[in-house]
């Protein structure tokens, strides 16, 4: 049987055939993966805490990178550019809070999602007209050296992405683990009204985590930016995010990050070793039903928090 | 005092049941389809037809499609975009192999072949629910596009992969093709949407609709009040996905003429479901109303400045043309958060107590 | 409730202004041109620079000659964000304006290139998609009303193989080599594969296509497959935001930049400028010359910019896709200029533009005049070649500018010839066209 062996044998034979060639590919995956997750976090750190999927978060990310890049161009110190961009990003989540979440507080999830596709309209339109439609090249001075170990081809820049991403999810865990805020933020996803109840400023917390997200999205745009120089597409990474998201689960963090290392492993193994017969470019369909896969064994994602269900 | 109910008595059940119990509705309605039918056509030009009302009439079909899988049976759908591919494609594969089968056949034909595909993304819902059911339409979606842009029987092993709608009549009167006229496109459009508006009114207010909401509301109760969610929850998938595969022939045959797979992307699912959003999930009049605000606005800001006379940039206007619509949509949700749906019913009660003001 | 009113106030009104945008404007003794732009969204950086290119050299006539043969021309952009709807609805807006419609339509995407294509013989308005759209519109007896010269994506993607040939010197030595064409997964991505592969049958080279999902963000599972095949030449039909992240791939695998060339559309200064100094060595196809360096560029800064170079440059003057533009603004000057010649000093109908597309014959002598002698080639259109198969051009980045490098290469037609007039009859069976004689 042709299919049987396009499907079954050629495929792992051609990994027993080339190892060094495989862990290149799980190695690339994996940074990919790493990628993935930086985008994913700023999703999952907003529904977390207001139960809003926030379809601007690709917008975000084009709009921080946009600013920043903005500021560089015209002179700025990268530092202080950085420092701006994260205040402009803070100040847009507390705008965000008070003139979108606040009037809608209480609504269904799919109500504050279409809202968050209100403000994605309007990022993407200031983003624009403020820093133009221009690609412009971002140079943060992060080394993008490729160099071999062992005969694997590596790349500065790939690791340096992956260790940024590490950091990141260290700071923010400990964050919510450990700090009062962190212990706020946690009160408000679990519940609402409840967190209200003891004492919990319910929208200072909204702003805050709006402006962490923020920060996330620089940090995505930033690395993303340095690949394809900062232009509109940096906006449409957020459906790459979307089947980490589901796999990862919503709510949490490490999920987030597991989540999109599984994705790029899985999607790049799949688009090299069995996409060729098939035309290739199957990444995209096939991340989402790796995730399919995943969910009907754990239907609320990896790390999701168990869903029960009463009459 | 215009619009009241009081003195209109129904001495039938027939007459309980009827779709528009009152008097005031049924004229309302007979007048929105006498200037479908007999004023629009012939009002508006051809830049009006074919490059804003055709595409209102083909979005407002598929979105009441989704609003019954999404609105009434509570199923997340982002594969719209695929299941409208399907219907595409089916309909130029059957018209391409046999060329005499009428054309408006050909449309149910590829419907039922959509329901098919949107039934088998459907079984997932058994297990997985709410936003995370997004996944298996979202895998439909993009595994749909790239099997048809992939595999060269689809689009008949034409170099590009892209589908062009061929001419073709009915009773002798040009349908599809470039010579088919807007009138008739537009017809053809409205008809298809009026016959689904009416069935999917009446599906919703009977079984089928009823124990749609009841898995909706609360999908567990449902099953032990003796409603077996497989069947239902593939019927909603399968009815839907009929809906938005029809839209989809629709939309290469009528209105844009030639596709490739890009022209059924994941904006165009997102577009839909921003649709019933906006117009009020659950609500067939609502699918209709998010469908023109969607397609539209936008049609409307970009005309505005050359209206007024403002020479701005294109680029500039575009912008600011999407901070404007985005900003529209968020005054609508904080306005009335259920959608337009539901500002048609506040109007309803203010009209029956007008003009008094209590 | 105040709030609500005064919003449903606004949408009525919105409802309501909307009914009067048909209304038609009236031009006296203009040329109209529509121009559908892409200067917003994802392909922004691309659409800029050729939407400029248009606008500027449309000024040019207008301020320098007084318009074509003092027959001014009207032109008006339309936002099309490179998406095929929002291009039909500028088509349809647009088609009617103007003293006599739409002389002419640049549709500058293959998507709305294809959309229209039907519908050009019905409206009466001639396409001309200037390299790019549907390859085989270049067989004019089946396509009236489409023209792509000065070349096609099959006659590039011979030519290319040429370009192979004569760097490895020899088309004997083609034999084994392994050569990549990675694609944008769409229409216009796929364009080449069937040259490429016919061309693979006749020379014997080793074949690789890996297909850039949109938009080509990410690729990094194309760029391990090219490392482990380590090709001797890479192809590449991309476009928007895949040129440049391939560009950068490219170079982070060590990959030598030297045999990596783009298409057309792949080959301006915003793809190669993200990836800095890692860029320079890319090469890429193209039909006029680079830089800012000729008579016309000197006219435009002159009379368009009125001396302002800091202006020009901003306005992208001289880039890739600015001259693009410009040539293809010039290419439709000049046939209506040469319907004027059959027809008279007025403004021409979109049915004397395409006679004028069609018996266009831009000499060297012409392009002198006009400044762009050595800029572009010559060009004979004729009733049943709508290609003329010009010489495609190959240019490299030095890490400052585009240079055009070796000499001009004339595509193989007797590969290419015969498969367009095999897609084109395709075509005109499929939807029931009689191809006319020539």
């Amino acid at each position: 049987m042709d299919l049987w062996n396009v499907l079954f044998v050629a495929p792992f034979a051609d990994m027993i055939g080339s190892p060094r060639f495989l862990l290149e590919v799980i190695i690339g995956g994996l940074l990919t993966g790493v990628m993935y997750s930086l985008v994913a976090l700023g999703f999952v750190l907003i529904f977390k805490a207001s139960g809003v999927f926030n379809f601007a978060q690709g917008a975000m990310v084009l709009f921080a990178a946009l600013t920043l890049v903005g500021l560089l161009e015209h002179g700025v110190q990268v530092l202080f550019a950085l420092a701006a961009t994260g205040i402009i990003m803070v100040l847009l989540a507390i705008a965000i809070e008070r003139l979108i979440l606040s009037p809608l507080v209480n609504q269904e999830g799919i109500i504050l999602f279409m809202a968050t596709i209100g403000l994605d309209f309007v990022l993407r339109g200031a983003g624009q007209i403020a820093w133009g439609s221009n690609v412009k090249p971002l140079d943060v001075g992060i080394p993008d050296k490729p160099f071999e170990v062992a005969g694997i081809l590596l790349n500065s820049f790939d690791l340096f992405a992956a260790a940024i991403a590490a950091v990141l999810v260290t700071v923010l865990a400990v964050f919510f683990q450990k700090t009062g805020v962190g212990r706020a933020l946690r009160a408000v996803a679990d519940d609402h009204q409840a967190a209200l109840s003891v004492g919990i400023p319910l929208r200072t917390i909204w702003a805050i985590v709006w402006s962490v997200a923020g920060i996330v999205g620089l940090v995505a745009g930033i690395m993303w930016g340095a690949k394809s120089g900062v232009q509109f597409s940096l906006s449409l990474i957020a459906l790459k995010a979307l089947p980490v998201l589901i796999l990862g689960g919503f709510t949490s963090v490490p999920g987030a990050i597991i989540g999109g290392l599984i994705i790029g492993v899985g999607e790049k193994i799949a688009e090299i070793y069995w996409a060729p017969p098939f035309g290739g470019a199957i990444e995209n369909w096939f991340a989402y039903m790796l995730a399919l896969v995943f969910l009907l064994f754990r239907p609320q994602g990896l790390f999701g928090e168990r869903i029960i269900e009463r009459v | 005092m215009l619009y009241r109910e009081a003195g209109q008595f129904k001495t039938s059940y027939a007459a309980d049941q009827a779709m528009f119990p009152i008097i005031q509705d049924r004229a309302f309605i007979a007048m929105v389809l006498i200037i479908a039918y007999g004023v629009v056509p012939f009002w508006a030009n051809e830049y009006w037809l074919q490059a804003v009302i055709i595409p209102f009439l083909i979005f407002a079909l598929a979105a009441v499609g989704l609003n019954l899988l999404t609105g009434y049976a509570g199923q997340l759908s982002l594969g719209t975009g695929a299941f409208m591919a399907v219907g595409a494609y089916a309909t130029y594969k059957i018209t391409t192999i046999y060329p005499d089968i009428n054309i408006l056949v050909v449309f149910l034909m590829s419907g039922l072949i959509a329901a098919g595909v949107g039934m088998v993304f459907g079984v997932p819902s058994l297990r997985i629910k709410g936003f995370y059911l997004a996944v298996a339409t979202l895998a439909a979606q993009f595994f749909i596009q790239w099997l048809f842009n992939k595999v060269g029987w689809f689009f008949n092993y034409n170099p590009s992969g892209t589908i062009i709608a061929p001419p073709r009549t009915v009773f002798g009167v040009m349908v599809a093709g470039p010579e088919a006229t807007a009138q008739v496109r537009y017809f053809v459009a409205l008809v298809f949407l009026t016959v689904g508006t009416v069935i999917a009114k009446n599906l919703v207010r009977g079984r089928v609709g009823r124990a749609w909401m009841a898995i909706r509301d609360r999908d567990i109760a449902a099953e032990i009040i003796g409603i077996q969610p497989l069947q239902t929850k593939l019927l909603a998938f399968g009815i839907s996905s009929f809906y938005c595969g029809v839209a989809g022939a629709l939309s290469v045959f009528l209105w844009l003429g030639s596709a490739e797979t890009e022209a059924f992307d994941i904006n165009v699912s997102f577009q839909v479901l921003f649709m019933i959003i906006i117009g009020g999930l659950g609500s067939i009049l609502g699918s209709i109303l998010g469908a023109a605000f969607i397609t539209l606005v936008p049609i409307f800001l970009t005309n505005a400045p050359a209206l007024l006379n403002i020479p701005f940039p294109t680029d500039l206007s575009k912008h600011i043309e999407e901070i404007i619509f985005g900003g529209l949509i968020i005054l609508f949700l904080i306005a009335e958060p259920n959608g337009m749906a539901r500002l048609w019913q506040i109007g309803k009660e203010k009209l029956r107590r007008w003009p008094f003001p209590y | 409730m105040k709030f609500r009113t005064l919003f449903l106030g606004v949408v009525g009104a919105a409802v309501g202004v909307t009914g009067i945008a048909g209304v038609k404007a009236a031009f006296a003794d203009e040329q109209f041109i529509p121009m559908l732009v892409y200067r917003t969204g994802p392909y922004a950086p691309s659409g800029i620079p050729v939407a400029n290119g248009f606008r500027d050299y449309y000024t040019l006539v207008n301020k320098r000659d007084g318009g074509i043969n003092g027959v001014k021309i009207a032109f008006e952009e339309c936002e099309t964000q490179y998406n095929t709807k929002l291009g039909v609805e500028c088509y349809e807006k647009l088609k009617g304006k103007g003293q006599t419609g739409a002389s002419l339509i640049n549709p500058y995407s293959t998507g709305i290139t294809y959309q229209l294509i039907p519908k050009a013989p019905v409206d009466k308005v001639p396409i001309l998609s200037m390299g790019y759209g549907q390859t085989a519109s270049a067989d004019g007896r089946v396509f009236e009303w489409v023209f792509n010269f000065p070349t096609t994506y099959w006659s590039q993607a011979s030519a290319f193989i040429k370009y192979v040939a004569h760097e490895e010197k020899g088309y004997d030595k083609l034999k084994g080599k392994k050569i990549v064409h990675i694609y944008h997964n769409s229409a216009y991505g796929k364009e080449a594969n069937p040259t490429l592969e016919a061309l693979a049958k006749r020379y014997g080279y080793k074949l690789t296509l890996l297909a850039v999902d949109h938009p080509g963000q990410e690729q990094k599972a194309t760029w391990l497959q090219v490392r482990r095949l380590n090709p001797d030449w890479i192809f590449m039909s991309g476009w928007g935001v895949m040129n440049q992240v391939a560009v950068k791939e490219a170079g982070g695998i060590n990959y030598p930049m030297e045999k990596f060339v783009g298409n057309w559309w792949s080959g301006t200064d915003a793809d190669v400028k993200p990836a800095g100094t890692g860029a320079k060595g890319y090469k890429s196809a193209t039909f006029h010359g680079a830089g800012s360096g000729f008579k016309v560029h000197a006219d435009i800064l002159k009379h368009v910019y009125g001396g302002d170079a800091a202006k020009a440059k901003e306005n992208n003057i001289g880039e890739v896709l600015y001259n693009r533009g410009v040539v293809n603004a010039m290419f439709g000057v000049e046939a209506i200029r040469t319907a004027m010649g059959k027809f008279g000093n007025k403004a021409m109908t979109g049915e004397q533009v395409r006679w004028g597309l069609e018996n266009l014959n831009l000499t060297k002598a012409r392009l002198k005049e006009l400044g762009m002698d050595g800029f572009t080639a010559p060009v004979k259109v004729s009733c049943a070649d709508h290609e003329t198969g010009g010489p495609v051009l190959f240019q490299q980045w030095d890490g400052n500018a585009w240079k055009v490098i070796g000499k001009p290469l004339s595509p193989m037609v007797d590969v290419v010839r015969p498969m367009i007039e095999k897609a084109a009859a395709d075509y005109a069976k499929e939807n029931k066209i009689t191809p006319r004689s020539c």
